[in-house]
């Protein structure tokens, strides 16, 4: 720095002699002669001012006229503000500035010792202080960027903060939600299939971020299997597993019959327990918003939601629109219809019509999947209603559990559990708002998946992805399964359409 | 048998209180300062202000030459103005008044870009207290120590931008004895004059308005912040702008999850804001911004970072029980302070927050409402009153020195 400081000061001079020449013959040499070093001391008083005169042009050359200003005042004054700048006790490389270097150091090298305060510059600001206590203990200029060694977060901090959070929401919804909240139950039909892992994962999360009590009926068509047990028991959801004693047929009209069975024998299970809260048919392949649950809260004994169908499922079977059905795009959700006062006057349904030729008739075709007229999921109701007791305030309109189903007639929908379908109470902003989505998704009935998810032993053979067994219709290899596929057949699927997507069987 | 009824109505007299009891436990909690619970208080009969009626030049012209005065965080001064003149403690009888208000706005030379230049602003005060002076005898009846104005500007009556500047001129030696309405506060600081009211800077109330989200939406950030942390426009090499506490919060959280805060201009920050529990207002040029209203607004805990800083209505509201303050050299330190408040103390600091009184102190909304902040400037110059008797100058005497003060500010306007 020093080195630099004297050359600069050499091309400080002859710049000053320059301009101590423009004030006056006699000014120039003294001064150029006081800026070099180590200049002769003559003792005179015009000399001194010369001298002053020259020491101010060379410290406003170094820092600008507005620096200069700053060293005046701070030497001559006794007032008002400190001018120092502090240094900081930084430990990586921060810019540092002192009162008695000229100017700022740029670039210091890191100083590698723990937090060793650098004393001198705070004893230099605790004397500026001291000169008056009036004034700001605040300094103005330049300060140091304060790092700490190890700027990452804290894993017991992020805890605490955490738990924060928690308390503050926990606060929130005491305040602002629901007064009071009812236990959940939630009633899901499900059998073990590839796609099953996918569903219920997604619906294992949603059920863990309710903020309210969860009762996870799980009725599992073919008996209690391996596959769903680990699911449930990873969970950390409250559950109750149900072994339905059929299994689950391939066509979709059959499998919504048996889906609709096993949800009346989750009822039937409420009712033995008295279990109570607010029922609600999760279906493991729906989706979920948590302004569901909220929203179920106040139902009283029966209501009703607005349920998205999400019936396409993108394939390359993409219905084409008419022209009609672009100018009216047919909506596709499911449920209350209300008047202008709020009540309900009705049901909106899925418009299935467009669709009735080209419906997928079993699980894994990939075409459109058809919801049923009414879907279960958009029903929700009070546990009390189907218990044995006629409850005090239990409606006339419901009909007794027992007396569905005994003569073997399907349940279609959960209206047939009333008499009256008046008296159901019209939910989510009279069903403007939809909250959860019908999706059926699913893989071919013969697809296989490692049990458990879990590969072991590990693949020895791998088969290129032109030879797996699923593939179009013209692979010889793949006859073994059009055999098998034969059963599947159906006369109607014999568009062109299909060709691509239907069963080895089926080729022309 | 007398006895035996005085014990019944006792205990039924404690039964009858205890539901009282517990219904008062609410989520927001009452706002008490060291003046006192004056929040609700009403201003109107407890004092008058005259208003001066200076030319247009002083006021109107400068809001026509450029309506962005009226939106901008300055933009205090202008609907102070508006509200005196309609208000119901506005006297047309200047012998009868307590207070004396000056229209008069300094703050309103915007440049292109839309910041106020001060560079005129001494003069044109100056302007304005000489027309006062001489149109009417109550200026120099006490040398204006009855009259307010209201100086919005970064670091208030010392009319300047840039601190270093501002402390050398010093508040506007003409304003001496006046009382001053402004946004700075620090204390120990030259441009802060002992009872000066310090208010919150203008936020528009009707856009916050707009963004509120219901109460319900569960709080799940934990501290956030948008804004600049190196102004590299006018600080290129750091270490000035916000004497280094903003790059400092950076440097130390930029990596940190429990820390959303970056320099996005997000169009949801409204949103966001109510969707977090602490929210960080450091200091940048000048100690104050708008931030401190938005965080009140939106239930955020506001978390001051700014040495010795003067929040507003500070005799009004108990800022330490509600805002959390951290001075800057712990700011490397910053998330284990939060993260060590106590659930209690948080939850306590949200139900202040709640209150809708503390929201009201600290808006101007137009047209002007029972407690907002046009109510607490009154309430606080009301507290001053009555004027001590030393005010009131003898025939003849004369305290300002009307030449002092930088040559440039004695040109005239």
């Amino acid at each position: 720095m020093f080195h630099s400081h004297g050359t600069r000061r050499s091309n400080a001079a002859a710049r000053s002699s320059a301009s101590g020449g423009l004030e006056g013959g006699g000014v120039g040499s003294p001064a150029a002669s006081s800026a070099s070093e180590g200049s002769s001391f003559r003792p005179s008083a015009s000399t001194f001012w010369l001298l002053l005169h020259g020491l101010c042009c060379l410290i406003s050359l170094f820092l600008g006229f507005r620096f200069s200003r700053l060293i005046f005042v701070l030497l001559f004054s006794n007032t008002i503000y400190t001018y120092t700048t502090t240094t900081t006790t930084t430990i990586t490389s921060t810019r540092t500035e002192t009162l008695t270097v000229s100017f700022p150091l740029t670039h210091t090298p890191p100083i590698e010792t723990a937090v060793k305060p650098n004393n001198s510059a705070i004893e230099l600001s605790d004397k500026m202080s001291n000169q008056g206590s009036s004034h700001s203990q605040v300094v103005v200029g330049r300060h140091g960027i304060r790092i700490r060694p190890w700027p990452h977060p804290d894993p017991t901090e992020v805890m605490r903060a955490h738990r924060i959070i928690e308390r503050v929401q926990q606060e929130q919804r005491k305040w602002y939600g629901v007064k009071s909240p009812r236990p959940l139950i939630v009633i899901t039909p499900t059998y073990a299939r590839t796609f099953q892992a996918l569903h219920l994962t997604g619906l294992i999360h949603c059920l863990r971020n309710v903020p309210y009590p969860v009762t996870w009926i799980v009725v599992e068509a073919g008996g209690v299997t391996n596959e769903t047990a680990s699911l449930l028991a990873r969970s950390r959801v409250q559950f109750l597993h149900i072994p339905f004693h059929e299994k689950m047929p391939v066509e979709w009209a059959e499998r919504h019959l048996t889906e609709n069975r096993m949800r009346l024998l989750g009822l039937r299970v409420i009712r033995e327990r008295n279990m109570d809260g607010i029922v609600l048919f999760a279906d493991d392949s729906n989706v979920h918003s948590l302004d569901l649950f909220d929203e179920i809260q106040k139902v009283q004994w029966m209501g009703s939601v607005s349920v998205g169908i999400l019936a396409h499922s993108g394939g390359p079977d993409r219905t084409l629109l008419t022209e009609d059905e672009k100018l009216n795009p047919p909506i596709p959700v499911q449920g209350p219809a209300c008047n202008s006062s709020g009540h309900l006057i009705g049901w909106h349904t899925f418009n299935s019509i467009p669709y009735s030729e080209k419906s997928a008739t079993f699980v894994g075709e990939s075409a459109t999947v058809l919801p049923g007229k009414m879907e279960w999921s958009g029903f929700v109701f009070n546990a009390r209603m189907i218990w044995k007791e006629a409850e005090e305030g239990r409606p006339e309109w419901v009909k007794d559990l027992d007396k569905i189903g005994e003569n073997g007639e399907e349940i279609e929908s959960p209206l047939a559990l009333v008499n009256d379908a008046s008296f159901v109470e019209p939910l989510g902003d009279c069903g403007k708002k939809v909250m959860l989505w019908w999706m059926r998704v699913e893989a071919r009935a013969d697809s296989k998946f490692p049990p458990g998810w879990i590969i072991d032993p590990p693949l020895e053979i791998v088969v290129s992805a032109k030879r797996t067994p699923w593939q179009e219709s013209d692979d010889l290899a793949g006859s073994k399964l059009e055999q098998d596929d034969r059963r599947f057949t159906r006369p109607k699927s014999r568009s062109s359409s299909k060709r691509k997507n239907t069963l080895p069987g089926q080729d022309n | 048998m007398g006895k035996e009824i005085w014990v019944v109505a006792l205990l039924l007299s404690q039964a009858l209180l205890l539901p009282i009891a517990q219904a008062a436990e609410l989520h927001t909690e009452r706002i008490s300062g060291s003046a006192g619970d004056v929040l609700e208080d009403d201003p109107v009969g407890r004092l008058k202000v005259f208003v001066y009626n200076l030319p247009r030049k002083y006021n109107k012209k400068m809001v026509d030459k450029d309506s962005r005065c009226l939106t901008h965080m300055f933009a205090t001064e202008i609907f102070m103005h508006r509200f005196l003149l309609s208000s119901a403690v506005r006297t047309l009888d200047p012998e009868e008044a307590d207070w004396f208000y000056t229209p008069v706005y300094t703050t309103c030379d915007l440049t292109p870009g839309g910041h106020p230049l001060p560079f005129k602003s001494p003069r044109i005060m100056r302007s304005a207290i000489q027309y006062v002076a001489m149109n009417w005898p109550y200026w120099n009846r006490t040398d204006g120590a009855d009259h307010f104005f209201v100086t919005p500007h970064d670091f208030g009556a010392c009319f300047h931008y840039q601190e270093e500047t501002a402390i050398q001129r010093g508040i506007l030696h003409l304003l001496k004895r006046a009382t001053l309405v402004q946004t700075f506060g620090q204390r120990n600081h030259v441009c802060l004059k002992e009872g000066s009211i310090t208010v919150p800077p203008y936020a528009p109330p009707q856009k916050m308005q707009a963004h509120l989200v219901s109460p319900s939406t569960p709080r799940s950030i934990f501290v956030y912040f948008r804004g600049l942390f190196y102004d590299v426009n006018n600080d290129p090499e750091g270490g000035y702008y916000a004497r280094g506490a903003r790059a400092s919060v950076w440097e130390n959280f930029k990596s940190n999850p429990l820390f959303d805060i970056s320099t996005d201009h997000p169009p949801t920050y409204y949103e966001d804001m109510q969707r977090s529990v602490f929210c960080l207002c450091p200091l940048g040029w000048a100690p104050w911004s708008p931030r401190l209203v938005e965080a009140v607004v939106f239930g955020c805990i506001p978390v001051i970072i700014a040495d010795d800083i003067v929040l507003p209505f500070a005799d009004a509201i108990p800022w330490e029980e509600i805002a959390v303050f951290v001075a800057e050299k712990d700011v490397p330190s910053l998330d284990t302070i939060l993260t060590s408040i106590p659930a209690e103390v948080i939850l306590r600091k949200q139900r202040l927050l709640a209150n809708p009184s503390m929201k009201q102190a600290m808006l101007f909304p137009q047209p002007a409402q029972a407690g907002d902040a046009f109510h607490q400037i009154l309430n606080g110059l009301a507290r001053k009153l009555p004027h001590d008797r030393r005010v009131y100058l003898k025939p003849g005497e004369k305290v300002l020195n009307w030449t002092a003060g930088p040559i440039g500010d004695l040109k005239p306007w």
